[in-house]
């Protein structure tokens, strides 16, 4: 085994690229639960927000509105789910899952035209003064600013959920709609408008896998992100703070065991692969688990 | 995945349907690991299947469940499928071995083709390509371009087939370039363009300017692509996308010539349970172009090699070659035997990881 060649600084590095897709996704779907909403369907909509993505951007040769698109086409796609579950009253578990076969389904045949073409490139920045920093400035600041985007978004959801009073509604809407109503709020347009910031989410996700990470079209890319997204929502007890952290624990486990492979460790590699799994799990469970949302996954109709 | 196929399973059941009333059609099926566009494995196959509807025009019908995952709901579709018509099926990954045994027992009357397997029956062939012939070819041009002496390798599974490959790529990569070191990462998947992209990543970062492919989508070629001076290769098709720089040639599976042949042979009555194992010589295994990117000098040495393969005049196993542990697995001038080689489970001496268990 030859550790001396792994790199500590890439790895942390490569450690916050890796861990952006499921942040990205988990993020909005925090956001979905936290309005009383589960929505299954992250992989489907991460994976429509990656096809959109990457013709959008090939189509107008910019990356930025290429994530702009996978927006669009993340929103529009959880729209579905949200008319289901919220004005049919559907089983939200049911429509979830059904939204993630949906969304594999149609981002195949929108990227029918789109297998071997490459995207346009997006650069990674090199934050002046910050960048230049021994060490850190490698770890941190030289990166392509969707990870700065993932990262601020999720600061925002935090101040959003604890001190504004849009996010105080939110989190009523989530534990107790009957008492949100009675309160005169309109639950129904909060938890639209909640799935349709998830599935912007997601869909961002989705496009910094085609646009960024691998960075094509092929179809199925996203290989499960959505889940592991979704797993790490629960598992961080709603709270976007141990989001990060899940996020950047499963994104850095997977990477070191990538290099410690490389680097000929003399560790079995089944174990390994599983690693980033297990030790997700394991952290985020001795943190003390928190409560779901009180209402999450019941149907609310003001009739009732 | 699971959830992709039971679409494609509904799709086929429609498909097959409407195909049952035709009588004298005869129908093949094709069963694939992967979607038909991951650029790779697939989608060369998928080529042939599509090769044998235009040679046979209307007296065929072919059908196909894409993104089959290896294991249990492989002899669901099998099934499905032999249930519904076909008259043969290709099962076109090695993990469908002991399922396409188990549904071809059923089946008596349905022919059935496993890719890259091992095991046959009265109504079971199996047919491979010598893709370790394009391996060595490939050992031969990494080892010289080079300049870190660390060739990056991402594999999939621990099977003979892949082992086979690192070892046909580092034998000839250390006959050029003595001083030349092997990084292998064990993917455990054959289509996972983000799992692939990491990988080549981390590769790359530990010092690899190669990279070779043992997996099925273009990713690592996009991440050579983006870090500008790695060499790559494509994986099972040509992914000229890629070239000139950084995919340098590639090992192009042609699948067509032995799809037309079976599906002829099941028409005409003729077909037989065989063994096919074809090279460079009959053509199942191409070498994509081998761009200028390539000093001129390596791509004469590089030709030379691929030609003394396509004639035969040289094996790509020849001893002296010992194993890993140091012993002596064949004598100076020796050539591999293929049973040796199908169920190759050891590395070659030089290699320093281990191989999985």
């Amino acid at each position: 085994m030859d550790l001396s060649s792994i790199n500590p600084i890439l790895l942390l590095a490569s450690l916050m690229v890796a861990a952006t897709p499921i942040m990205l996704a988990a993020i909005g779907e925090l956001v979905v639960e936290r309005a009383g909403v589960l929505n299954l369907g992250v992989e489907g909509m991460m994976i429509t927000g990656a096809v959109c993505g990457f013709v959008v951007a090939v189509g107008t040769n910019s990356p930025w509105l290429g994530f702009a698109g996978a927006a669009i086409g993340g929103a529009l796609i959880s729209m579905i789910f949200g008319f289901l579950t919220q004005f049919l009253l559907s089983n939200q578990v049911a429509t979830g899952l059904a939204l993630t076969l949906f969304g594999l389904g149609l981002s195949a045949l929108m990227g029918q035209g789109y297998i071997g073409i490459k995207a346009p490139a997006f650069p990674d920045w090199h934050i002046p003064i910050l960048g230049d920093i021994p060490v850190i400035g490698p770890i941190v600041f030289q990166h392509d600013p969707m990870v700065y985007v993932g990262i601020a978004l999720v600061a925002a959801v935090w101040a959003f959920l604890r001190y504004s009073r849009a996010g105080l509604i939110l989190r009523a809407v989530g534990e107790n709609h009957e008492a949100a109503h009675a309160l005169g709020y309109h639950v129904v347009r909060v938890r639209m408008l909640a799935i349709m910031f998830g599935g912007a989410c997601a869909g961002l996700g989705g496009a910094y896998l085609s646009l960024v990470r691998v960075p094509q079209w092929t179809e199925g890319m996203t290989a499960g992100a959505g889940w592991i997204a979704l797993a790490i929502v629960v598992f961080a007890s709603w709270r976007p703070g141990r989001l990060l952290l899940g996020a950047y624990l499963f994104g850095g486990v997977t990477v070191l065991q990538l290099n410690l492979q490389a680097a000929g460790a003399a560790i079995a590699v089944e174990y390994l692969s599983m690693a980033p799994y297990l030790a997700t799990i394991a952290v985020l469970v001795i943190m003390r688990a928190g409560r779901a949302p009180g209402s999450l996954g019941q149907s609310f109709h003001a009739s009732r | 995945m699971t959830t992709k196929t039971l679409l494609a399973s509904a799709a086929l059941a429609l498909g097959l349907a409407t195909g049952a009333t035709a009588q004298d059609t005869t129908t093949v099926g094709f069963v694939y690991v992967g979607p038909i566009g991951d650029g790779g494995w697939t989608y060369e196959h998928n080529k042939g299947r599509l090769a044998v509807e235009e040679h046979f025009g209307d007296a065929v019908e072919t059908v196909f469940v894409e993104s089959v995952p290896e294991g249990p709901d492989a002899e669901r579709v099998m099934t499905q499928m032999a249930l519904q018509g076909a008259d043969l099926i290709f099962t076109t990954s090695f993990g469908y071995m002991d399922q396409t045994i188990n549904v071809a027992a059923q089946f008596p009357d349905v022919k059935f083709e496993h890719a890259t397997g091992y095991k046959r029956a009265d109504n079971v062939s199996t047919y491979s390509a010598r893709f370790y012939e394009g391996r060595a070819v490939q050992g031969h041009i990494a080892g010289q371009m080079t300049e870190s002496n660390i060739i990056g390798y991402i594999a999939s599974y621990p099977i003979p087939e892949v082992i086979r490959g690192i070892n046909a790529a580092y034998l000839h990569a250390k006959e050029v370039n003595p001083d030349v070191e092997f990084r292998i990462i064990w993917a455990y998947t054959w289509f996972d363009p983000a799992k692939e992209a990491e990988a080549a990543n981390v590769l790359i970062e530990q010092g690899a300017d190669v990279i070779l492919q043992h997996t099925d989508s273009t990713a690592p070629q996009a991440a050579a692509q983006a870090a500008g001076n790695v060499v790559t290769f494509g994986q099972a098709s040509d992914m000229a996308e890629f070239a000139p720089f950084p995919r340098v040639s590639s090992i192009i599976d042609d699948w067509a010539p032995y799809y037309i042949a079976r599906t002829q042979a099941v028409i005409d009555g003729t077909w037989e349970s065989t063994d096919t194992w074809d090279g460079i010589g009959p053509g199942m295994v191409g070498i994509g172009e081998i761009t200028d990117a390539v000093p001129a000098d390596i791509k004469a040495s590089a030709e030379a090699l691929i030609e003394r393969l396509r004639t035969g005049e040289y094996h790509a196993f020849t001893g002296p070659i010992n194993r890993q542990d140091g012993s002596v697995w064949l004598a100076d001038g020796e050539i591999a035997d293929d049973g040796t080689l199908a169920g190759m489970n050891f590395y070659v001496e030089g290699i320093t990881a281990e191989i999985p268990q």
